[in-house]
């Protein structure tokens, strides 16, 4: 008996070598270890045993069982570990292949760069302001100095509703309205549209976007508004950005000057976006005029300013290398698209 | 203004180039355009005469011609046909280079040796190309061998100069030399203006009158004996640099003057003067033919200058061909005026006829001017040998402008710019513009009548400023009470909905505000719709752009047109705008709308879905969509008003087909428009924290029969009120039509999910609600459980 024992050990060891799928193995373990198995006979035949020879048979025999079932679970984990694989290969996919994108759209290219002016100026604690584009004479003109018959307000450039109402040709009558309505210290920009009766080309849109800032409190110098409009400069363009202040006239400010910055795509060494100068005007800038400030009821004598304003699609144009205005108004996706 | 170099020289002494002097004026005040530095270019090009010209022998428009350039006879080839032999003219020699990087060398032109190139005004960058004829043919005196820059005087270049409207003196060579005098600190010359009269006097030959105070002054000279003939050599060349053409000795001297002093003259044939009486004032309703051949239109608006009969000029603006000076011209009168700025712009701008001399009168110049620039043209006449000045002036002059006083300290003036500069140098600055001071308690500043811009003790900071250097001015932080910035909550919202938009995958337009009002009839708006009541533009660029639109829907079709026309199939996009609606008072209700526009691969439920992001991200309440079959923009079937607390707050749907007929498109196109301050009204930006549900919920299926007819707002609207507490979410997860469903009848069917707050549900307690809402569908829309 014990004979028969080992032998159905080598036998079924043998035999557990070949399987190659668990249902092979399940095989096995019912031919030795099920019911009707040949091990289960044998264990059944115990009792024609001597008394003395049945626990040591018995012990053989189960140490069989445990080495045979030991087996098979080892031969089991081997198999899955097969099967894994084998499924894990046929799982291989492309993965170069694109991905499935949620679309997402985008905003104007004009929205995002003035998104990211607002934000310096927010963080230097300007309030963004607004005012009417149907605007009165009186607030687009009288009130910033500019009287009837001043070359800048020739019927050429500006859009007229009627005598008194105008399409506003700047931002800078929303400095009235907010000086009228708030005492200082004030800190605000006004962005929005304005118009000229220009008629469109690449470099001409009849309606454009500006930005217009004013600060107007006790103590407010020109070197106020240099440094500013240079920490703006620095903040927009590249912290290596400078500026230079040149003298010029509005009627609104007094002194008045033209800003120029480095140019931001050769760094001021001279390149085709900045014709060569190294240079790139972008805003208009002064000190309030006194007339100015009472017009929107503050004493000059106590208070001062400073006003500046810029041209959006101008400095989105440069920066993008955008060499036709008018592809910002005429919303083709594939331009809108890019930014 | 083109300010040639050279010119500028004989007034400064400097020895700076044209770039850093260029660069110092742009940075005290004066912007410079352009620096044009022709003769840089121009290399080896020296006058030559022509001795000899001769057909060439292989071809008809050839000619050859032997050229005298003093060190040789010299053989060259030219295809020009205004030329002939004595005449003296620019020539290129071999090895010579012409603006442009043009090199001529010597070489064969069809058989025939041609060692370099005759030039024209356009080669040698003088001209347009257009604007000349054939070879530049140069005066009979000029010296043949000498460098063609020095003839012509490029050797200086020129800076060409914007003007600002404040700054009328600066219309000038002597105003520029002013400027440059007072940035480099040097000095600045006198003009010179001392002459010799004849024993006569004017008055005996002429009188003036002056009927219109829009004439300050008016001053007359009379030079007669006159030789009429080409001006020197050295005039034409700092006229032609300094952009004006050369004409005859008489027009060449006031246009001399015009550009060195700014004050524009005019010249009369005394002989055309009829009654020899000269008359200032307002023209009549009368035709007029102008010096350039032009007949005109005048009105009451302008001022005339008139003899006896006739407007013999339009004052400040072009002389009239009746009085013109001509060859045979002997005596001529000098006119010597101030006309007023505006009075000259409007009549300059109705007549279309902007001028050298009317563009320095519209910026209203210094009456004291006049007398300076008449004696200065005098002086030119008698010197220049052109005729015989006639003793006497005639000066007409009665309100004088005298220098005015401004006073400010020097305190206030460092704590206006933030700088500390000394009174002194404050002093030397303003004594460098022409400024006498007084140094009191404040500085008391004389200023000259040519600077009327300086009123304000502003003014003179910024003359102090821009000399002191704006460069040099400390950049500093805002000083006093910190300022926080503000956003208000409209400013919040709007962020919102942008950035729902584009989560929603659309893109952002930008449109113009105006349109034409032919729209309306393009988008099929009623006759009697209250959009058509516009406001509209008095001076638009067109029809086209003629009102202030009042929707945006004819906007975004445009947009849509354009993108689908080109092929962007998918196009969705949305834009934020302003609507202007005429509501009667001076200005228009400016109402922020949102549009959206959506065509492709969509439906009505997809842009239905994108207003639902904005509703859920803005949390407004109380919204209902609610049929609308009116509206003839829209497909009758499949459009909505939107309404928020029972107010409409817009409209979605699908776009009529006719309308989309209008607009050439064949794809279906869906559009909402959304009045943002409705919405913004019944927003919510604080959001609040409900607990998650700590009881489980009950699921029931529901599926109906009803007629097509029925919303299922309606069914929905019996489910919430029935369900009320225990309902939590109702799912319309199906709507089928077709086999097993009877003609004109759907099945919709929901997951209604119930659940209390407070307690498990037993089915018991879900049971009696549902079986109510079954039975109330039953009974109220005819529903029938499937």
């Amino acid at each position: 008996m014990r004979d028969k024992l080992e032998q159905i050990k080598v036998e079924a060891l043998e035999k557990l070598k070949e399987c190659q799928t668990s249902q092979m193995l399940d095989e096995v373990r019912v031919k030795y270890l099920g019911k009707k198995g040949e091990l289960t006979a044998i264990l059944r035949g115990m009792g024609q045993l001597s008394a003395e020879e049945r626990p040591i048979v018995g012990k053989i025999a189960n140490e069989v069982r445990e080495t045979i079932e030991n087996a098979i679970q080892e031969a089991l984990k081997e198999i899955k570990n097969k099967e894994k694989n084998y499924r894990l290969s046929l799982e291989t996919i492309d993965v170069t292949m694109p991905g499935k994108r949620n679309k997402i759209g985008g905003l104007h290219p004009l929205t995002k760069a003035l998104d990211e002016i607002k934000e310096i100026f927010i963080g230097m604690g300007f309030s963004v302001a607004e005012g009417p584009e149907v605007e009165l004479d009186y607030y687009n003109f009288e009130a910033l100095n500019i009287p009837k018959n001043h070359p800048a307000r020739d019927e050429q450039d500006t859009f007229y509703i009627n005598q008194n109402v105008v399409l506003r040709t700047q931002t800078s009558p929303v400095q009235i309205r907010v000086m009228e309505n708030k005492k200082p210290p004030i800190r605000i920009i006004a962005p929005g549209r304005v118009y000229r009766s220009d008629t469109a080309d690449a470099t001409h849109s009849p309606i454009f976007h500006q930005i217009e800032g004013l600060v107007v409190d006790k103590g407010i110098t020109m070197a106020s508004l240099k440094g500013t409009l240079d920490t703006f400069a620095k903040r927009m363009f590249g912290e290596k950005t400078r500026t230079k202040f040149r003298p010029h006239h509005f009627p609104f400010t007094e002194p008045s000057a033209e800003v120029d910055v480095s140019c931001f795509v050769c760094g001021g060494e001279g390149c085709r976006v900045c014709k060569g100068s190294g240079w790139i005007e972008i805003l208009g800038c002064g000190m309030v005029h006194p007339d100015v400030l009472r017009a929107g009821g503050i004493d000059p004598d106590v208070y001062s300013g400073f006003a500046f304003g810029l041209g959006l699609e101008r400095i989105v144009m440069i920066k993008y290398g955008i060499d036709d205005i008018r592809l910002f108004y005429e919303n083709d996706v594939r331009f809108l698209k890019q930014f | 203004m083109k300010v040639p170099y050279s010119w500028l020289q004989d007034y400064v002494d400097i020895d700076k180039s044209i770039y850093e002097v260029a660069d110092k004026l742009t940075l005290t005040g004066s912007k410079v355009e352009e620096v044009i530095d022709k003769g840089k270019e121009i290399d080896k090009v020296v006058a030559g005469k022509i001795i000899k010209t001769e057909k060439h022998p292989n071809a008809d428009k050839l000619t050859v011609c032997q050229i005298d350039v003093k060190t040789e006879t010299i053989q060259i080839v030219t295809g020009a046909d205004n030329i002939k032999e004595g005449d003296i003219i620019p020539v290129a020699l071999h090895g010579s280079s012409l603006p442009g990087g043009v090199k001529i060398k010597k070489g064969k032109l069809r058989g025939v040796e041609s060692n370099g190139m005759l030039c024209s005004e356009a080669e040698l960058g003088l001209a347009d190309e257009d604007s000349v004829h054939g070879i530049m043919i140069l005066d009979q005196n000029t010296p043949i061998g000498v460098d063609i820059k020095e003839i012509l005087g490029l050797n200086g270049g020129v800076i060409d100069f914007e003007i600002t409207s404040n700054r009328a003196d600066c219309f000038s060579i002597y105003g520029i030399a002013r400027e440059t005098a007072a940035s480099f600190g040097c000095d600045l010359k006198n003009i010179e203006t001392d002459y010799k009269t004849n024993d006569e006097n004017i008055n005996d030959y002429l009188s003036v009158k002056v009927d219109t105070p829009l004439c300050r002054r008016y001053m007359a000279k009379m030079i007669k004996n006159i030789k009429i003939g080409p001006s020197p050599e050295w005039m034409q060349a700092k006229l032609n640099e300094a952009g004006v053409r050369p004409i005859n000795n008489v027009v060449d001297v006031t246009n001399y003057v015009m550009l060195e002093l700014g004050q524009p003259l005019h010249a009369f044939d005394f002989n055309n003067i009829g009654g020899k009486e000269i008359v200032v004032k307002m023209a009549n309703d009368e035709k007029f033919t102008t010096l350039d051949e032009v007949e005109r239109q005048l009105d009451s608006s302008m001022i005339v200058i008139s003899d006896k009969e006739k407007a013999i000029a339009i004052a400040g603006i072009m002389g009239g061909q009746n009085s013109e000076v001509t060859e045979n011209t002997n005596t001529i009168v000098l006119e010597c005026a101030n006309f007023d700025g505006v009075t000259t712009r409007i009549a300059s701008k109705k007549l279309g006829l902007r001028t050298e001399a009317s563009s320095r009168f519209e910026k209203d110049l210094d009456p004291n001017l006049v007398e300076i620039a008449a004696n200065r043209a005098c002086y030119l006449f008698e010197t220049l040998g052109v005729g015989e000045v006639v003793g006497g002036t005639i000066d007409i002059y009665n309100e004088k402008v005298e220098p005015h006083y401004v006073k400010v300290s020097p305190e206030w003036i460092n704590r206006f710019l933030g700088t500390d500069i000394k009174t002194e140098d404050m002093i030397k600055m303003l004594n460098r513009l022409g400024m006498e001071v007084e140094d009191k308690e404040e500085l008391v500043i004389k200023v000259p009548t040519f600077r009327q811009d300086v009123k304000i003790k502003e003014d003179v900071a910024e003359e102090i400023a821009r000399l002191y250097g704006y460069d040099i001015i400390p950049s500093e932080k805002i000083l006093g009470e910190a300022v926080e910035a503000e956003i208000t909550r409209e400013q919040k919202l709007i962020e919102t909905v942008k950035s729902t938009m584009v989560a929603s995958s659309l893109y952002e337009a930008l449109t113009y505000s105006f349109y034409s009002p032919k729209v309306f009839d393009k988008i099929n708006l009623n006759n009697d719709s209250e959009l058509r009541n516009t406001i509209s533009i008095s001076n638009p660029l067109g029809e086209d752009f003629s009102i202030m639109r009042t929707t945006l829907i004819p906007s975004i079709l445009e947009v849509m047109q354009r993108n689908i026309l080109r092929d962007n199939k998918e196009a969705r996009v949305f834009e934020i705008g302003k609507v202007y609606l005429n509501v009667g008072e001076d200005l228009p209700d400016e109402r922020q709308k949102l549009i959206i526009a959506m065509a492709g691969n969509v439906d009505f439920y997809d842009i239905k879905g994108v207003v639902e992001n904005l509703i859920e991200a803005l949390s407004v309440d109380k919204v209902d969509f609610e049929r609308e079959t009116q509206n003839p923009t829209f497909h009758p079937g499949r459009c909505a008003n939107i309404l928020v607390r029972r107010k409409n707050a817009g409209v979605i749907g699908e776009i009529h087909p006719d309308v989309l007929e209008n607009y050439d498109l064949e794809e279906r196109v869906y559009v909402a428009e959304i009045d943002l301050g409705i919405f913004f009204d019944a927003a919510k930006l604080e959001k609040k924290y409900k607990p998650l549900p700590k009881y489980p919920a009950i699921l029931r299926d529901m599926a109906l029969l009803v007629e097509d007819s029925v919303e299922v707002k309606k069914i929905e609207d019996i489910m919430r009120k029935l369900g009320k507490g225990i309902i939590e979410e109702i799912k319309l997860f199906d709507v089928y039509k077709g086999k097993q469903i009877p003609e004109g009848f759907k099945s919709v069917a929901y997951s209604l999910i119930y659940r209390a707050d407070d307690r498990t549900l037993t089915d018991e307690d879900v049971n009696k609600v549902h079986d109510a809402i079954v039975k109330e569908l039953e009974t109220k829309l005819n529903a029938k459980l499937r």
